[in-house]
Protein backbone atom coordinates (compact mmCIF):
# COMPACT_ATOMS: atom_id res chain seq x y z
CA UNK A 1 0.00 0.00 0.00
CA UNK A 2 1.17 3.48 -0.77
CA UNK A 3 2.30 5.01 2.54
CA UNK A 4 1.23 8.44 1.31
CA UNK A 5 -2.33 7.23 1.05
CA UNK A 6 -2.61 6.90 4.82
CA UNK A 7 -1.63 10.53 5.46
CA UNK A 8 -4.43 12.94 6.25
CA UNK A 9 -5.33 15.00 3.22
CA UNK A 10 -7.94 17.35 4.62
CA UNK A 11 -7.99 20.82 3.11
CA UNK A 12 -7.02 22.41 6.41
CA UNK A 13 -4.11 20.04 6.69
CA UNK A 14 -3.03 20.95 3.17
CA UNK A 15 -3.02 24.68 3.87
CA UNK A 16 -1.25 24.20 7.16
CA UNK A 17 1.50 22.32 5.31
CA UNK A 18 1.81 25.11 2.72
CA UNK A 19 2.13 27.75 5.46
CA UNK A 20 4.63 25.63 7.35
CA UNK A 21 6.89 25.39 4.28
CA UNK A 22 6.70 29.18 3.87
CA UNK A 23 7.46 29.82 7.55
CA UNK A 24 10.45 27.45 7.55
CA UNK A 25 11.81 29.00 4.32
CA UNK A 26 11.53 32.56 5.64
CA UNK A 27 13.08 31.49 8.94
CA UNK A 28 16.06 29.87 7.19
CA UNK A 29 16.50 32.93 5.03
CA UNK A 30 16.44 35.24 8.05
CA UNK A 31 18.98 33.03 9.85
CA UNK A 32 21.24 32.84 6.79
CA UNK A 33 21.26 36.60 6.13
CA UNK A 34 21.70 37.36 9.82
CA UNK A 35 24.23 34.64 10.59
CA UNK A 36 26.47 35.40 7.59
CA UNK A 37 25.94 39.10 8.10
CA UNK A 38 25.43 39.74 4.38
CA UNK A 39 25.09 43.35 3.25
CA UNK A 40 21.54 44.55 2.60
CA UNK A 41 22.33 45.18 -1.09
CA UNK A 42 23.31 41.54 -1.60
CA UNK A 43 20.77 39.65 0.48
CA UNK A 44 18.35 41.71 2.54
CA UNK A 45 16.64 40.02 5.46
CA UNK A 46 12.92 39.20 5.24
CA UNK A 47 12.04 42.04 7.62
CA UNK A 48 14.02 44.48 5.44
CA UNK A 49 12.14 43.32 2.37
CA UNK A 50 8.91 43.80 4.28
CA UNK A 51 9.99 47.33 5.30
CA UNK A 52 10.87 48.16 1.68
CA UNK A 53 7.47 46.88 0.63
CA UNK A 54 5.73 49.11 3.17
CA UNK A 55 7.88 52.07 2.19
CA UNK A 56 7.03 51.62 -1.50
CA UNK A 57 3.48 50.41 -1.00
CA UNK A 58 1.93 53.04 -3.25
CA UNK A 59 4.25 52.38 -6.18
CA UNK A 60 3.96 48.62 -5.64
CA UNK A 61 0.17 48.69 -5.47
CA UNK A 62 -0.08 50.80 -8.60
CA UNK A 63 2.37 48.53 -10.44
CA UNK A 64 0.61 45.41 -9.17
CA UNK A 65 -2.63 46.78 -10.55
CA UNK A 66 -1.12 47.76 -13.94
CA UNK A 67 0.61 44.44 -14.45
CA UNK A 68 -2.51 42.65 -13.23
CA UNK A 69 -4.65 44.49 -15.76
CA UNK A 70 -2.16 43.78 -18.56
CA UNK A 71 -1.80 40.08 -17.68
CA UNK A 72 -5.55 39.56 -17.29
CA UNK A 73 -6.38 41.44 -20.49
CA UNK A 74 -3.70 39.50 -22.36
CA UNK A 75 -5.00 36.20 -21.02
CA UNK A 76 -8.61 37.03 -21.89
CA UNK A 77 -7.66 38.12 -25.40
CA UNK A 78 -5.58 34.97 -25.82
CA UNK A 79 -8.59 32.86 -24.76
CA UNK A 80 -10.87 34.66 -27.21
CA UNK A 81 -8.45 34.68 -30.15
CA UNK A 82 -7.13 31.19 -29.39
CA UNK A 83 -10.62 29.71 -29.22
CA UNK A 84 -11.66 31.32 -32.51
CA UNK A 85 -8.48 30.12 -34.20
CA UNK A 86 -9.14 26.63 -32.83
CA UNK A 87 -12.66 26.60 -34.23
CA UNK A 88 -11.24 27.49 -37.66
CA UNK A 89 -8.60 24.77 -37.21
CA UNK A 90 -11.28 22.24 -36.32
CA UNK A 91 -13.05 22.80 -39.64
CA UNK A 92 -10.50 20.95 -41.73
CA UNK A 93 -7.39 18.89 -41.44
CA UNK A 94 -5.89 20.84 -44.37
CA UNK A 95 -6.22 24.14 -42.52
CA UNK A 96 -4.60 22.57 -39.47
CA UNK A 97 -1.68 21.23 -41.47
CA UNK A 98 -1.18 24.55 -43.25
CA UNK A 99 -1.24 26.77 -40.18
CA UNK A 100 -0.14 24.69 -37.22
CA UNK A 101 3.60 25.14 -37.89
CA UNK A 102 3.08 28.89 -37.50
CA UNK A 103 1.30 28.32 -34.21
CA UNK A 104 4.29 26.33 -33.01
CA UNK A 105 6.36 29.35 -34.08
CA UNK A 106 4.43 31.32 -31.45
CA UNK A 107 5.61 28.84 -28.87
CA UNK A 108 9.23 28.68 -29.97
CA UNK A 109 9.99 32.30 -30.81
CA UNK A 110 11.92 33.82 -27.88
CA UNK A 111 9.58 36.48 -26.59
CA UNK A 112 12.55 38.59 -25.43
CA UNK A 113 13.69 38.69 -29.04
CA UNK A 114 10.50 40.07 -30.49
CA UNK A 115 9.48 42.33 -27.61
CA UNK A 116 11.74 45.18 -28.86
CA UNK A 117 10.15 44.88 -32.31
CA UNK A 118 6.67 45.09 -30.83
CA UNK A 119 7.70 48.17 -28.87
CA UNK A 120 8.81 49.85 -32.09
CA UNK A 121 5.53 48.97 -33.75
CA UNK A 122 3.14 49.53 -30.88
CA UNK A 123 4.84 52.02 -28.55
CA UNK A 124 5.91 52.23 -24.92
CA UNK A 125 2.50 51.56 -23.44
CA UNK A 126 -0.02 49.15 -21.98
CA UNK A 127 -1.13 47.97 -25.41
CA UNK A 128 2.33 46.54 -26.15
CA UNK A 129 2.44 44.73 -22.82
CA UNK A 130 -0.94 43.18 -23.60
CA UNK A 131 0.16 42.12 -27.09
CA UNK A 132 3.27 40.40 -25.73
CA UNK A 133 1.13 38.65 -23.10
CA UNK A 134 -1.32 37.48 -25.78
CA UNK A 135 1.54 36.00 -27.82
CA UNK A 136 2.90 34.16 -24.80
CA UNK A 137 -0.55 32.86 -23.77
CA UNK A 138 -1.86 31.89 -27.16
CA UNK A 139 -0.16 28.56 -27.78
CA UNK A 140 -1.49 26.56 -24.81
CA UNK A 141 -5.00 27.77 -25.65
CA UNK A 142 -4.85 26.89 -29.34
CA UNK A 143 -3.12 23.59 -28.70
CA UNK A 144 -5.60 22.43 -26.06
CA UNK A 145 -8.81 23.75 -27.57
CA UNK A 146 -7.99 22.38 -31.03
CA UNK A 147 -7.38 18.98 -29.43
CA UNK A 148 -10.69 19.24 -27.57
CA UNK A 149 -12.63 20.20 -30.70
CA UNK A 150 -11.16 17.44 -32.84
CA UNK A 151 -10.68 14.49 -30.45
CA UNK A 152 -14.37 13.62 -30.34
CA UNK A 153 -15.51 10.24 -29.02
CA UNK A 154 -16.42 8.08 -32.01
CA UNK A 155 -19.82 7.06 -30.68
CA UNK A 156 -20.77 10.70 -30.07
CA UNK A 157 -19.71 11.53 -33.61
CA UNK A 158 -21.73 8.56 -34.89
CA UNK A 159 -24.77 9.77 -32.99
CA UNK A 160 -24.65 13.15 -34.71
CA UNK A 161 -23.99 11.54 -38.10
CA UNK A 162 -26.91 9.17 -37.62
CA UNK A 163 -29.38 12.01 -37.31
CA UNK A 164 -27.78 13.98 -40.15
CA UNK A 165 -26.46 16.83 -37.99
CA UNK A 166 -24.99 19.75 -39.94
CA UNK A 167 -21.63 21.31 -39.21
CA UNK A 168 -23.14 24.10 -37.09
CA UNK A 169 -25.12 21.71 -34.88
CA UNK A 170 -22.12 19.45 -34.50
CA UNK A 171 -19.96 22.40 -33.48
CA UNK A 172 -22.39 23.98 -31.04
CA UNK A 173 -23.89 20.86 -29.47
CA UNK A 174 -20.91 18.51 -29.53
CA UNK A 175 -17.47 19.93 -30.28
CA UNK A 176 -17.59 23.18 -28.30
CA UNK A 177 -19.03 21.62 -25.12
CA UNK A 178 -16.52 18.76 -25.44
CA UNK A 179 -13.67 21.28 -25.72
CA UNK A 180 -14.53 23.27 -22.57
CA UNK A 181 -12.46 21.08 -20.19
CA UNK A 182 -9.53 21.43 -22.60
CA UNK A 183 -9.99 25.21 -22.66
CA UNK A 184 -9.87 25.29 -18.86
CA UNK A 185 -6.66 23.27 -18.91
CA UNK A 186 -5.09 25.58 -21.51
CA UNK A 187 -6.21 28.69 -19.64
CA UNK A 188 -4.59 27.43 -16.44
CA UNK A 189 -1.28 26.90 -18.23
CA UNK A 190 -1.57 30.34 -19.81
CA UNK A 191 -2.48 32.03 -16.53
CA UNK A 192 0.99 31.29 -15.20
CA UNK A 193 2.58 32.47 -18.44
CA UNK A 194 0.52 35.67 -18.58
CA UNK A 195 2.32 37.33 -15.66
CA UNK A 196 5.70 36.27 -17.06
CA UNK A 197 4.78 37.72 -20.47
CA UNK A 198 3.57 40.99 -19.00
CA UNK A 199 6.68 41.48 -16.86
CA UNK A 200 9.06 40.65 -19.72
CA UNK A 201 7.25 43.22 -21.87
CA UNK A 202 7.50 45.75 -19.07
CA UNK A 203 11.28 45.30 -18.92
CA UNK A 204 11.40 46.54 -22.49
CA UNK A 205 8.87 49.30 -22.02
CA UNK A 206 11.28 50.39 -19.31
CA UNK A 207 11.36 53.09 -16.77
CA UNK A 208 10.54 56.74 -17.34
CA UNK A 209 7.42 56.29 -19.43
CA UNK A 210 3.80 56.83 -18.44
CA UNK A 211 3.45 53.10 -17.95
CA UNK A 212 4.27 51.71 -14.49
CA UNK A 213 4.20 47.97 -13.97
CA UNK A 214 6.03 45.53 -11.77
CA UNK A 215 8.53 44.95 -14.59
CA UNK A 216 9.32 48.66 -14.93
CA UNK A 217 9.67 48.98 -11.15
CA UNK A 218 12.09 46.06 -11.15
CA UNK A 219 14.30 47.69 -13.80
CA UNK A 220 14.26 50.92 -11.82
CA UNK A 221 15.16 49.31 -8.48
CA UNK A 222 17.78 47.14 -10.12
CA UNK A 223 19.41 50.37 -11.33
CA UNK A 224 19.38 51.80 -7.80
CA UNK A 225 20.60 48.52 -6.29
CA UNK A 226 17.48 48.53 -4.09
CA UNK A 227 17.68 44.77 -3.61
CA UNK A 228 15.14 44.84 -0.78
CA UNK A 229 12.54 46.68 -2.90
CA UNK A 230 13.40 44.53 -5.91
CA UNK A 231 12.69 41.41 -3.90
CA UNK A 232 9.42 42.92 -2.72
CA UNK A 233 8.49 43.40 -6.39
CA UNK A 234 9.47 39.80 -7.12
CA UNK A 235 7.14 38.60 -4.37
CA UNK A 236 4.41 40.88 -5.65
CA UNK A 237 4.70 39.39 -9.15
CA UNK A 238 4.65 35.86 -7.73
CA UNK A 239 1.54 36.76 -5.76
CA UNK A 240 -0.03 38.14 -8.93
CA UNK A 241 0.72 34.91 -10.79
CA UNK A 242 -0.78 32.82 -7.99
CA UNK A 243 -3.88 35.04 -7.84
CA UNK A 244 -4.43 34.88 -11.60
CA UNK A 245 -3.94 31.11 -11.64
CA UNK A 246 -6.26 30.74 -8.64
CA UNK A 247 -8.94 32.84 -10.30
CA UNK A 248 -8.78 30.80 -13.51
CA UNK A 249 -8.78 27.60 -11.45
CA UNK A 250 -11.92 28.65 -9.55
CA UNK A 251 -13.73 29.76 -12.70
CA UNK A 252 -12.72 26.44 -14.28
CA UNK A 253 -14.05 24.46 -11.30
CA UNK A 254 -17.39 26.25 -11.49
CA UNK A 255 -17.61 25.69 -15.24
CA UNK A 256 -16.57 22.06 -15.10
CA UNK A 257 -19.08 21.22 -12.41
CA UNK A 258 -21.48 20.75 -15.32
CA UNK A 259 -19.05 18.52 -17.14
CA UNK A 260 -17.94 16.04 -14.55
CA UNK A 261 -18.23 15.06 -10.91
CA UNK A 262 -16.81 17.75 -8.62
CA UNK A 263 -13.96 15.58 -7.36
CA UNK A 264 -12.85 14.90 -10.94
CA UNK A 265 -12.95 18.61 -11.71
CA UNK A 266 -10.77 19.30 -8.69
CA UNK A 267 -8.31 16.59 -9.64
CA UNK A 268 -8.06 17.99 -13.16
CA UNK A 269 -4.64 19.69 -12.97
CA UNK B 1 -44.87 5.19 -36.10
CA UNK B 2 -45.44 4.01 -39.64
CA UNK B 3 -45.19 0.30 -40.40
CA UNK B 4 -41.84 -1.12 -39.27
CA UNK B 5 -39.45 -1.30 -42.20
CA UNK B 6 -38.04 -4.56 -43.42
CA UNK B 7 -34.29 -4.58 -44.06
CA UNK B 8 -32.70 -6.15 -47.11
CA UNK B 9 -28.92 -6.53 -47.12
CA UNK B 10 -27.94 -7.40 -50.71
CA UNK B 11 -24.40 -8.79 -51.17
CA UNK B 12 -23.00 -6.31 -48.69
CA UNK B 13 -19.23 -6.05 -48.57
CA UNK B 14 -17.18 -3.67 -46.45
CA UNK B 15 -13.44 -3.51 -46.97
CA UNK B 16 -10.97 -1.57 -44.85
CA UNK B 17 -8.07 -1.18 -47.20
CA UNK B 18 -7.54 -3.18 -50.33
CA UNK B 19 -9.24 -6.58 -50.27
CA UNK B 20 -9.35 -6.58 -46.49
CA UNK B 21 -13.02 -7.40 -46.16
CA UNK B 22 -14.53 -7.09 -42.69
CA UNK B 23 -17.86 -8.16 -44.18
CA UNK B 24 -18.07 -9.95 -47.49
CA UNK B 25 -20.94 -10.81 -49.80
CA UNK B 26 -23.52 -10.80 -47.06
CA UNK B 27 -27.17 -11.19 -47.95
CA UNK B 28 -29.76 -11.08 -45.20
CA UNK B 29 -33.47 -10.31 -45.01
CA UNK B 30 -34.97 -8.93 -41.80
CA UNK B 31 -38.75 -8.82 -41.75
CA UNK B 32 -40.67 -5.72 -40.64
CA UNK B 33 -41.17 -5.82 -36.87
CA UNK B 34 -38.75 -8.71 -36.41
CA UNK B 35 -35.99 -8.88 -33.79
CA UNK B 36 -32.90 -10.57 -35.14
CA UNK B 37 -29.58 -11.11 -33.38
CA UNK B 38 -26.20 -10.94 -35.09
CA UNK B 39 -23.93 -13.20 -33.12
CA UNK B 40 -20.32 -14.14 -33.63
CA UNK B 41 -16.84 -13.97 -32.13
CA UNK B 42 -15.23 -10.54 -31.82
CA UNK B 43 -13.78 -9.31 -35.07
CA UNK B 44 -16.30 -11.27 -37.15
CA UNK B 45 -17.72 -8.12 -38.74
CA UNK B 46 -21.05 -7.96 -36.93
CA UNK B 47 -20.60 -4.40 -35.69
CA UNK B 48 -19.37 -3.33 -39.12
CA UNK B 49 -22.50 -4.79 -40.70
CA UNK B 50 -24.69 -2.99 -38.16
CA UNK B 51 -22.94 0.31 -38.88
CA UNK B 52 -23.39 -0.29 -42.59
CA UNK B 53 -27.12 -0.83 -42.06
CA UNK B 54 -27.24 2.43 -40.07
CA UNK B 55 -25.45 4.27 -42.86
CA UNK B 56 -22.51 5.03 -40.56
CA UNK B 57 -20.15 2.80 -42.50
CA UNK B 58 -19.80 3.16 -46.27
CA UNK B 59 -20.16 -0.13 -48.10
CA UNK B 60 -17.55 -1.22 -50.62
CA UNK B 61 -20.06 -3.32 -52.56
CA UNK B 62 -23.71 -4.20 -52.25
CA UNK B 63 -26.57 -2.21 -50.79
CA UNK B 64 -29.00 -2.06 -47.91
CA UNK B 65 -32.64 -1.40 -48.68
CA UNK B 66 -35.43 -0.68 -46.27
CA UNK B 67 -39.06 -1.00 -47.09
CA UNK B 68 -40.72 1.39 -46.46
CA UNK B 69 -37.50 3.44 -46.66
CA UNK B 70 -36.25 4.66 -43.27
CA UNK B 71 -34.87 8.18 -43.38
CA UNK B 72 -32.15 8.66 -40.76
CA UNK B 73 -32.33 12.46 -40.93
CA UNK B 74 -35.94 12.15 -39.80
CA UNK B 75 -34.97 9.87 -36.95
CA UNK B 76 -36.44 6.70 -38.42
CA UNK B 77 -33.41 4.66 -37.41
CA UNK B 78 -32.42 4.46 -33.77
CA UNK B 79 -29.01 3.23 -32.65
CA UNK B 80 -27.97 1.99 -29.21
CA UNK B 81 -24.20 2.00 -28.85
CA UNK B 82 -21.96 -0.33 -26.85
CA UNK B 83 -21.44 2.35 -24.23
CA UNK B 84 -24.28 4.61 -23.12
CA UNK B 85 -22.39 7.47 -24.86
CA UNK B 86 -24.33 10.17 -23.04
CA UNK B 87 -23.04 13.72 -23.33
CA UNK B 88 -21.64 14.41 -19.84
CA UNK B 89 -22.47 18.13 -19.84
CA UNK B 90 -26.17 17.56 -20.53
CA UNK B 91 -28.89 16.22 -18.22
CA UNK B 92 -30.53 12.85 -18.90
CA UNK B 93 -33.52 14.68 -20.33
CA UNK B 94 -31.37 16.87 -22.61
CA UNK B 95 -29.52 13.76 -23.77
CA UNK B 96 -32.77 12.01 -24.65
CA UNK B 97 -34.07 15.13 -26.38
CA UNK B 98 -30.90 15.54 -28.46
CA UNK B 99 -32.02 13.51 -31.52
CA UNK B 100 -35.21 15.58 -31.75
CA UNK B 101 -33.15 18.78 -31.52
CA UNK B 102 -30.82 17.60 -34.28
CA UNK B 103 -33.54 16.57 -36.70
CA UNK B 104 -35.48 19.68 -35.71
CA UNK B 105 -38.80 17.99 -35.13
CA UNK B 106 -41.59 20.00 -33.47
CA UNK B 107 -41.53 22.87 -30.99
CA UNK B 108 -39.17 22.83 -27.98
CA UNK B 109 -42.05 22.01 -25.61
CA UNK B 110 -43.15 19.08 -27.76
CA UNK B 111 -39.57 17.77 -27.86
CA UNK B 112 -39.35 18.04 -24.11
CA UNK B 113 -42.61 16.20 -23.69
CA UNK B 114 -41.50 13.46 -26.09
CA UNK B 115 -38.19 13.12 -24.22
CA UNK B 116 -40.04 12.85 -20.90
CA UNK B 117 -42.30 10.17 -22.39
CA UNK B 118 -39.27 8.25 -23.63
CA UNK B 119 -37.64 8.48 -20.18
CA UNK B 120 -40.88 7.27 -18.61
CA UNK B 121 -40.99 4.31 -20.99
CA UNK B 122 -37.60 3.15 -19.66
CA UNK B 123 -38.78 3.77 -16.08
CA UNK B 124 -36.58 6.81 -15.51
CA UNK B 125 -39.30 9.44 -15.19
CA UNK B 126 -37.64 10.97 -12.11
CA UNK B 127 -34.08 11.04 -13.41
CA UNK B 128 -34.55 13.69 -16.11
CA UNK B 129 -32.59 16.43 -14.35
CA UNK B 130 -29.69 14.20 -13.35
CA UNK B 131 -26.38 14.31 -15.17
CA UNK B 132 -24.93 11.09 -16.59
CA UNK B 133 -22.31 10.76 -13.83
CA UNK B 134 -25.10 10.78 -11.26
CA UNK B 135 -26.73 7.74 -12.89
CA UNK B 136 -25.76 4.11 -12.36
CA UNK B 137 -24.49 2.06 -15.32
CA UNK B 138 -27.91 0.46 -15.82
CA UNK B 139 -29.68 3.82 -15.66
CA UNK B 140 -27.23 5.28 -18.18
CA UNK B 141 -27.97 2.44 -20.57
CA UNK B 142 -31.71 2.92 -20.13
CA UNK B 143 -31.26 6.63 -20.88
CA UNK B 144 -29.35 5.63 -23.97
CA UNK B 145 -32.23 3.35 -25.05
CA UNK B 146 -34.71 6.17 -24.41
CA UNK B 147 -32.58 8.43 -26.62
CA UNK B 148 -32.65 5.86 -29.42
CA UNK B 149 -36.43 5.51 -29.13
CA UNK B 150 -37.37 9.17 -28.68
CA UNK B 151 -37.82 9.71 -32.41
CA UNK B 152 -40.11 6.66 -32.53
CA UNK B 153 -37.92 4.88 -35.10
CA UNK B 154 -39.18 2.08 -37.30
CA UNK B 155 -35.76 0.40 -37.11
CA UNK B 156 -33.70 -0.01 -33.93
CA UNK B 157 -30.08 -1.09 -34.20
CA UNK B 158 -28.28 -2.24 -31.04
CA UNK B 159 -24.54 -2.79 -30.81
CA UNK B 160 -23.84 -5.09 -27.83
CA UNK B 161 -25.90 -2.77 -25.68
CA UNK B 162 -25.69 -4.80 -22.49
CA UNK B 163 -22.13 -6.10 -22.80
CA UNK B 164 -20.79 -3.83 -20.06
CA UNK B 165 -23.51 -4.69 -17.53
CA UNK B 166 -23.68 -7.44 -14.92
CA UNK B 167 -25.97 -10.46 -15.41
CA UNK B 168 -28.80 -9.11 -13.24
CA UNK B 169 -28.99 -5.84 -15.13
CA UNK B 170 -28.55 -7.63 -18.42
CA UNK B 171 -31.66 -9.73 -17.77
CA UNK B 172 -33.62 -6.74 -16.52
CA UNK B 173 -32.76 -4.60 -19.52
CA UNK B 174 -33.44 -7.49 -21.89
CA UNK B 175 -36.96 -7.74 -20.53
CA UNK B 176 -37.34 -3.96 -20.77
CA UNK B 177 -36.33 -4.15 -24.42
CA UNK B 178 -38.88 -6.91 -25.02
CA UNK B 179 -41.67 -4.87 -23.44
CA UNK B 180 -40.71 -1.79 -25.47
CA UNK B 181 -40.74 -3.89 -28.62
CA UNK B 182 -44.12 -5.28 -27.62
CA UNK B 183 -45.54 -1.74 -27.42
CA UNK B 184 -43.88 -0.32 -30.51
CA UNK B 185 -43.10 -3.26 -32.81
CA UNK B 186 -40.02 -1.75 -34.42
CA UNK B 187 -37.66 -3.86 -36.48
CA UNK B 188 -34.58 -4.59 -34.39
CA UNK B 189 -31.12 -5.83 -35.24
CA UNK B 190 -29.02 -6.58 -32.18
CA UNK B 191 -25.35 -7.40 -32.19
CA UNK B 192 -24.26 -9.56 -29.29
CA UNK B 193 -21.76 -12.22 -28.36
CA UNK B 194 -23.98 -13.55 -25.60
CA UNK B 195 -25.84 -16.66 -26.77
CA UNK B 196 -28.48 -16.66 -24.00
CA UNK B 197 -29.28 -13.01 -24.67
CA UNK B 198 -29.66 -13.62 -28.38
CA UNK B 199 -32.03 -16.55 -27.74
CA UNK B 200 -34.11 -14.67 -25.18
CA UNK B 201 -34.55 -11.55 -27.30
CA UNK B 202 -34.75 -12.51 -30.94
CA UNK B 203 -36.90 -14.43 -33.38
CA UNK B 204 -33.95 -15.46 -35.51
CA UNK B 205 -30.22 -15.63 -34.91
CA UNK B 206 -27.72 -14.81 -37.65
CA UNK B 207 -24.36 -16.42 -36.96
CA UNK B 208 -21.36 -14.63 -38.45
CA UNK B 209 -17.78 -15.81 -38.66
CA UNK B 210 -14.88 -14.13 -40.39
CA UNK B 211 -17.02 -11.54 -42.15
CA UNK B 212 -19.33 -14.19 -43.57
CA UNK B 213 -22.90 -15.03 -42.69
CA UNK B 214 -22.54 -18.60 -41.50
CA UNK B 215 -26.17 -19.47 -40.91
CA UNK B 216 -29.51 -18.01 -39.88
CA UNK B 217 -31.25 -20.03 -37.16
CA UNK B 218 -34.98 -19.99 -36.43
CA UNK B 219 -35.50 -19.61 -32.70
CA UNK B 220 -38.03 -22.20 -31.44
CA UNK B 221 -38.63 -20.58 -28.04
CA UNK B 222 -42.28 -19.50 -27.93
CA UNK B 223 -43.47 -15.92 -27.42
CA UNK B 224 -44.07 -14.01 -25.23
CA UNK B 225 -40.60 -14.27 -23.79
CA UNK B 226 -39.33 -13.80 -20.29
CA UNK B 227 -36.30 -14.84 -18.29
CA UNK B 228 -38.03 -17.92 -16.78
CA UNK B 229 -37.78 -19.59 -20.20
CA UNK B 230 -34.02 -19.65 -19.82
CA UNK B 231 -34.44 -22.59 -17.43
CA UNK B 232 -36.36 -24.80 -19.90
CA UNK B 233 -34.90 -27.83 -21.64
CA UNK B 234 -35.89 -26.33 -24.99
CA UNK B 235 -33.78 -23.25 -24.26
CA UNK B 236 -30.81 -25.39 -23.26
CA UNK B 237 -31.11 -27.51 -26.39
CA UNK B 238 -31.24 -24.48 -28.67
CA UNK B 239 -28.34 -22.94 -26.76
CA UNK B 240 -26.34 -26.00 -27.79
CA UNK B 241 -27.33 -25.59 -31.44
CA UNK B 242 -26.30 -21.91 -31.53
CA UNK B 243 -23.10 -22.71 -29.73
CA UNK B 244 -22.22 -25.41 -32.29
CA UNK B 245 -22.83 -23.02 -35.17
CA UNK B 246 -20.76 -20.37 -33.46
CA UNK B 247 -17.82 -22.73 -33.14
CA UNK B 248 -18.18 -23.78 -36.76
CA UNK B 249 -18.79 -27.35 -35.67
CA UNK B 250 -21.70 -27.71 -38.07
CA UNK B 251 -20.88 -28.81 -41.60
CA UNK B 252 -21.38 -25.95 -43.94
CA UNK B 253 -20.27 -26.79 -47.44
CA UNK B 254 -18.63 -24.00 -49.39
CA UNK B 255 -17.50 -22.14 -46.28
CA UNK B 256 -14.05 -22.46 -44.82
CA UNK B 257 -13.91 -22.09 -41.08
CA UNK B 258 -11.44 -19.37 -40.29
CA UNK B 259 -10.65 -20.76 -36.87
CA UNK B 260 -11.21 -17.55 -34.90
Amino acid sequence: MNPLATEPTTRHGQWAAVLLVAAVSVGLWQLLAWGMDLPRALLPRPNQVWEAAIENRLALTKAFYSTGVAATAGLVWAIVIGSLVSVVFSLSRKIRFAFFPYVIFLQTVPIVAIAPLLIIWSGYELRTVIIVTVIVCLFPIINNVTAGLTAIDRQWADLFTLYGAGRGTRLSRLQIPAAVPYLVLGAKTSAGLAVIGAIVAEFFVGNGTDYDGLGTLMTKWQGFVRTDALMAAVFASTLLGVLLFGAVHLIGLTLLRRWMPADHARANP
Amino acid sequence: MSAASSIECCSVGVAFGRNDFAVSDLTLHVGGGEIISLIGPSGCGKTTLLRAIAGLQPMTVGRVEMNPPADTSRGQIGFVFQQPSLLPWATALENVQLPLDIIGRGQPQERRRAALDALRSVKLADAGEKRPHELSGGMQMRTSIARALVTDPSVLLLDEPFAALDDMLRGELGELLLSLWDQRRFTAVMVTHNIAESILLSRRIAVMRGGILESVLENPIPWPRDQSQMRTAEFAAFFGVVSDHLRGAVDNPGRTPDGV
